[in-house]
């Protein structure tokens, strides 16, 4: 009987750095305005947008994650080559393979570390900070970096009106390492695939593949002719995103809210005790609604980054914390409750001590 | 069981709470978009709440059949039974 040896765990985990990254161009309401039928005091009385910020061509998700991850590893201050793991949530990152996290990880200097990205939609920096606290504490990695960053103007269609004109681009990464104190609480996630059609893509990419062989478009509703409901014969090529905006609300708002409740439960904390709260960046019409579940008292700073930022998918969280720190320095080593959802429909949920 | 003139009282209250109308403003007669100016958001809120107040259950789907408060009374009152 041979006995295997186990990494050898460590007790606690927490955030020890963050790094942001924002594109240059705004793009105003009044921008959005141009290409669908609706108005500044309806975008933002509906979503609390009022800018969201865009890349341009030569701007990749990839040169968004390095710059966040460069900002991230110092402000922890280690070595690029101390990162051991690197968790990479997207989903604008145009090829299916290799990983995102990969490149990364070579351009960073920080290869070999482990790397792999996560399809977790709005919820992946969540599912990241979650995995990488488990990651820590078991003996299984030192430092983990966690990116969420999306190129989000690239599956969009500027036409449409379910969720384009929320979506912005961004990066946002955070170094996970070792702690003498709790700096992460338990991670409540889940998924509700029931759901999966309220976000989607319009269509596969195997649609690009048979159309280019000729074959004859099959019928995709969020496509189709809203007069005939009939495919058209010039229908994008490219897929996009598409949302059934009540659906979503309803259950960010009443469902995904309880998680939050649940987070901080097993946390062992009570609203009061928390410095900040930093929902997802969806609508701040569900930031309010959530901040009203919870009951949280005006002592709490809740990130409504989304004014300015817009909907930015992964990187919502990481943006909207990172923001805080630099506007509320004094929330530093404060708790925060933080919660992803999306795409899936998926969440994740955790208090977190803010570096 | 609520009757009709109670759900329609615990409706009003409803729409009271999260647009500010008076709860007089909320009749029958009353179209939720185009006489009280509910928009689509708000609306999800309302039916989430009537669906505790009430202990019924208002399918994302059936939502946009309830054009009028008349046609939200009358849902309510046949998913109670």
């Amino acid at each position: 009987m041979v006995t295997l040896k186990q990494y050898t765990p460590t007790a606690y985990s927490r955030i020890l750095g963050m790094g942001a990254y924002r594109p240059d161009t705004i793009v105003t309401n009044d921008d959005v305005c141009q290409w669908i039928d609706s108005s500044d005091e309806w975008i933002r009385q509906r979503t609390g947008i009022v800018t969201r910020h865009r890349a341009d061509a030569d701007t990749s998700a990839l040169d968004m994650a390095l710059a966040a991850s460069k900002e991230a590893i110092e402000a922890a201050g280690i070595e690029p080559s101390q990162v051991d793991t690197v968790l990479v949530s997207s989903i604008s990152y145009p090829y299916l393979t290799p990983s995102m996290s990969a490149v990364l990880t070579e351009r960073l200097g920080a290869t070999p570390a482990a790397a792999y990205d996560i399809s977790a939609a709005c919820a992946g920096y969540c599912y990241g900070i979650g995995q990488a606290d488990a990651m820590v504490r078991s003996g299984m990695s030192t430092y983990v970096l966690v990116v969420g960053v999306e190129k989000l103007s690239d599956v969009i269609d500027n036409g449409e009106r379910s969720i384009s004109f929320l979506l912005g681009d961004g990066a946002g990464a955070a170094v996970v390492g070792p702690s003498d104190t709790p700096g992460i609480g338990p991670t409540v996630w889940g998924s509700d695939g029931s759901k999966h059609e309220a976000i989607r893509m319009t269509h596969p990419l195997t649609d690009i593949r048979d159309a280019e062989a000729g074959k004859p478009r099959p019928f995709r509703k969020d496509l189709a002719d809203p007069e005939t409901g009939t495919m058209p014969e010039d229908a994008p090529l490219w897929p996009t995103l598409r949302q059934d905006g009540q659906t979503v609300f309803r259950w960010a708002s009443f469902e995904a809210a309880k998680k939050v409740t649940e987070a901080l439960e097993a946390a062992g904390l009570q609203p009061e005790d928390l410095g900040a709260f930093i929902p997802h960046q969806a609508n701040m019409r569900i930031i309010d609604q959530m901040a009203k579940v919870l009951k949280l008292p005006e002592s709490v700073v809740i990130a409504r980054d989304i004014a300015d930022a817009g909907n930015t998918s992964a990187a919502s969280v990481p943006l909207a914390a990172h923001r805080l720190l630099q506007e509320h320095p004094e929330l530093s080593g404060k708790p925060a409750l933080q919660i992803g959802f999306g795409a899936g429909l998926v969440y994740a949920a955790q208090v977190v001590i803010l570096p | 069981m609520a009757s009709k003139e109670e759900i329609l009282a615990g409706l009003a209250e409803i729409v009271n709470e999260e647009t500010g109308l008076e709860t007089e403003a909320v009749q029958l007669d009353k179209n939720f978009t185009e006489d009280l100016d509910i928009d689509s958001i708000s609306m999800m809120t309302i039916v989430v709440n009537c669906e505790e107040k009430f202990e019924v259950t208002i399918p994302d789907e059936e939502v946009k059949n309830l054009k009028t408060v008349q046609d939200a009374v009358d849902f309510i009152d046949n998913a109670q039974g």
